[in-house]
């Protein structure tokens, strides 16, 4: 689960990470009195989305008046913000964080994630802040340090001066100090709170020589949200498309693309395989939707309810493997559902595994219209033939 | 032949008493599995399909000589169970649970560090050597006791490549789902150790993936270090990056984990990568030949 920048920074606020003084407003006239309420000029206009990018998209402005703050406020809420990591028609802001300035002398990256080969925490850290870390990283690999983090110890001392005393030129004492109590504390919130993530960036060391988390972005591990019962709340559907949330509702597995053939899989990695099948049979896969590897009748319901919402919808092409589950069950389902719901588009049904001849038997024998495809291969063909004709 | 469990594999049930233990262990009786314990704390005296349970798995070690278990508790419960095993020193340890937090994860890992069990999962279907024992989820029906080992970060996926060996004449020695999450206890280059050395396993099926780095990594072993054919398939090429589809571990950030980067390094090392889940069947047969 993704948190908001102002979520991210109340909480290092409560670990003791210093984080710039700021309010969360939803109008520009809300946006100017904070500004007259925070330290300033100048002051910082930051879009609340659950994307990154946001700077080269404007949805960060910087201003010099409070009534600039309202205006600028009011024109990020305004209209949809698009950066390279939202969708072409970009998202809408809800949120706006007002932000006093401050006077950057540098600006560094701090992040925690778990390495998964290592199957450990590891500290990441760089010098050259601001900036997209991957592409430093690709391009200056020297200029990023880590220190992986054995969970038993925890994140010790010598792991922050090893660091810190790699930058140059080398700050004062005061800035290192600042910088290695930082690094402990987001070792600590990562911990605490089940994180995937924890990242500053940029971490700025300002010009009198404080260590201040200028952004903040936490991911909280999805699988242990159950635990994390302070973070349930901070989740914000509005930031999913439409029908990603409706899924998440009915329990389904579903990702929203941009293709016009709908798929229904039971299985992550038979519904990725069954994806890229639609893919190189010459169209593209509206969705990713993973029904369970012994899909119920009820999800089969469910998950062809969702693709059918989705308007950009051609075709649709059914793909279960049943295991333990059998295939007479899941017809059954699939006849179920198309009963429930108007289905207009061609349906192409392939099914394998137990009980397939009478899986097979059912769907032939009912009035509904479908197309059963006897193998993978059979089932691209279709595929092909519904979207070229 | 086979490797890591077979038919003398005395397997017990974590979480037996819970409607999938119950279930599933039925099925794997039904398939000949020597379900000789189940485990539930304060369900002692009860039996489950026949099958005794304990309290304690050093209870079922020492009454039924156990020496694998199969994992059901959920996921809050899952790295105890995984640590509870290991600690009395069973040899295989399948974790079936999904959901379980990362960081429980790495503390498992680090206790595993330098104990002699194998963990296979979390997040998987378990594991199968066709004819003898399956200790998971698999349908048993669908395997032929043959020559192919597969090993597989998938669960349907799996059923589906396994479908088609079958189908193509060609059995299976064992076969392994390692398991969809982050972190996993075992991965590619591990199992393909193990069929390095047996005997009867004449060529591997890879099945991998979208992130992380597993796939490159055991490209880059079979090239220096594994003589028997490997044949692949990457699910994952029409996935968008930053979605996690499905599988905690399928998912592009930050550039990494792409299917593309790892096709290449599959076929850079000599292995035959498979483009279309349609022919999986029929290129292990062009590229091994029937038995």
């Amino acid at each position: 689960m993704k948190l908001h920048e102002y979520q991210a920074k109340e909480i290092f606020r409560k670990f003791g990470i210093p984080v710039p003084e700021g309010r969360v407003v939803t109008s520009g006239d809300e946006a100017l009195k904070a500004a007259g309420e925070l330290n300033g000029p100048p002051w910082v206009v930051k879009a609340q989305i659950h994307a990154g990018g946001r700077g080269k998209g404007g949805g960060v402005k910087i201003v010099r008046t409070p009534q600039e703050a309202g205006s600028a406020a009011k024109a990020i809420l305004e209209k949809p913000l698009i950066t390279k990591q939202t969708a072409p028609e970009g998202r809408k802001v809800h949120q706006v964080l007002i932000e006093e300035g401050v006077e950057i002398d540098r600006e560094l990256y701090l992040a925690v994630v778990i390495d998964r080969a290592m199957a450990r925490p590891v500290m990441i850290f760089s010098q050259a802040g601001g900036m997209d870390i991957e592409e430093v990283a690709a391009r200056s690999p020297e200029l990023v340090r880590k220190q992986f983090v054995n969970p038993e110890a925890g994140w010790m001392p010598y792991q922050a001066r090893s660091l810190v005393y790699g930058l140059d030129p080398l700050p004062g004492p005061e800035t290192l100090k600042a910088l290695m109590s930082l690094m402990a504390l987001l070792y600590k919130a990562f911990i605490t709170l089940d994180c995937s993530l924890a990242e500053i960036n940029p971490l700025v060391i300002t010009k009198d020589g404080k260590a201040l988390a200028v952004d903040a972005k936490i991911n909280i591990d999805d699988n242990a949200l159950i635990r994390q019962k302070e973070m349930q709340p901070l989740d914000d559907p509005r930031e999913r498309d439409p029908l990603d949330a409706k899924a998440k509702e009915y329990n389904l597995n579903y990702i929203r693309l941009n293709g016009n053939i709908g798929a229904m899989v039971n299985g992550a990695g038979l519904a990725m395989a069954t994806m890229d099948v639609i893919k190189l049979a010459g169209a593209e896969p509206a969705n990713f939707l993973d029904v369970g590897g012994g899909a119920s009748e009820e999800m089969v319901t469910r998950g062809l309810q969702i693709i059918l919402e989705d308007q950009n919808v051609k075709a649709i092409l059914i793909n279960i493997f049943g295991g333990i589950m059998r295939c007479d069950v899941l017809a059954r389902g699939v006849l179920a559902a198309a009963e429930k719901t108007d289905i207009k588009v061609p349906l192409i049904v392939r099914l394998e595994g137990t009980n397939v001849e009478e899986g097979r038997k059912i769907l032939e024998g009912s009035n509904l219209q479908f197309m059963v495809a006897r193998s993978m291969a059979e089932a691209a063909e279709m595929v092909t033939k519904q979207v070229s004709a | 032949m086979s490797i890591l469990v077979d038919e003398k594999t005395r397997v017990v049930v974590q979480g037996i008493t819970g409607r999938e233990g119950t279930f599933h262990t039925k099925q794997m009786l039904a398939y000949g599995t020597v379900v000789a314990a189940g485990v539930t704390p304060g369900k002692k005296d009860q039996k489950v399909e026949g099958v005794p349970v304990f309290n304690t798995i050093h209870e079922a070690v020492r009454n039924e000589g156990v020496n694998a278990s199969c994992i059901f508790v959920p996921p809050l419960f899952a790295a105890d169970a995984i640590m509870e095993g290991a600690s009395e020193g069973l040899g295989v340890i399948v974790c079936i649970t999904e959901g379980i937090p990362a960081l429980d994860m790495v503390k498992v890992a680090g206790f595993l560090e330098g104990r002699e069990c194998v963990l296979i999962g979390p997040n998987c279907p378990g594991i199968i050597s066709p004819g003898k024992t399956k200790v998971g989820i698999m349908p048993g029906h669908i395997h032929k006791p043959g020559r192919i080992g597969v090993i597989s970060r998938s669960g349907t996926l799996t059923y589906e490549v396994v479908d088609q060996l079958t189908k193509a004449g060609l059995g299976q020695s064992t076969c392994i789902g390692i398991g969809g999450d982050a972190i996993i206890g075992t991965t590619f280059i591990d199992h393909l150790k193990r069929f390095k050395e047996d005997q009867e396993t004449r060529g591997v099926v890879l099945i991998g993936e979208i992130g992380g780095s597993a796939e490159e990594a055991a490209a880059e072993y079979v090239q220096r270090d594994f003589e028997k054919p490997v044949i692949a398939f990457i699910a994952g090429q029409t996935a968008p990056p930053d979605k996690r589809m499905g599988h905690a571990g399928a998912i592009v950030s930050g550039g990494k984990g792409k299917a593309e980067d790892k096709i290449r390094a599959l076929k850079a090392a000599g292995i035959a990568v498979v483009p279309h889940l349609g022919r999986v069947g029929e290129t292990v047969l062009e590229v091994m030949g029937h038995e």
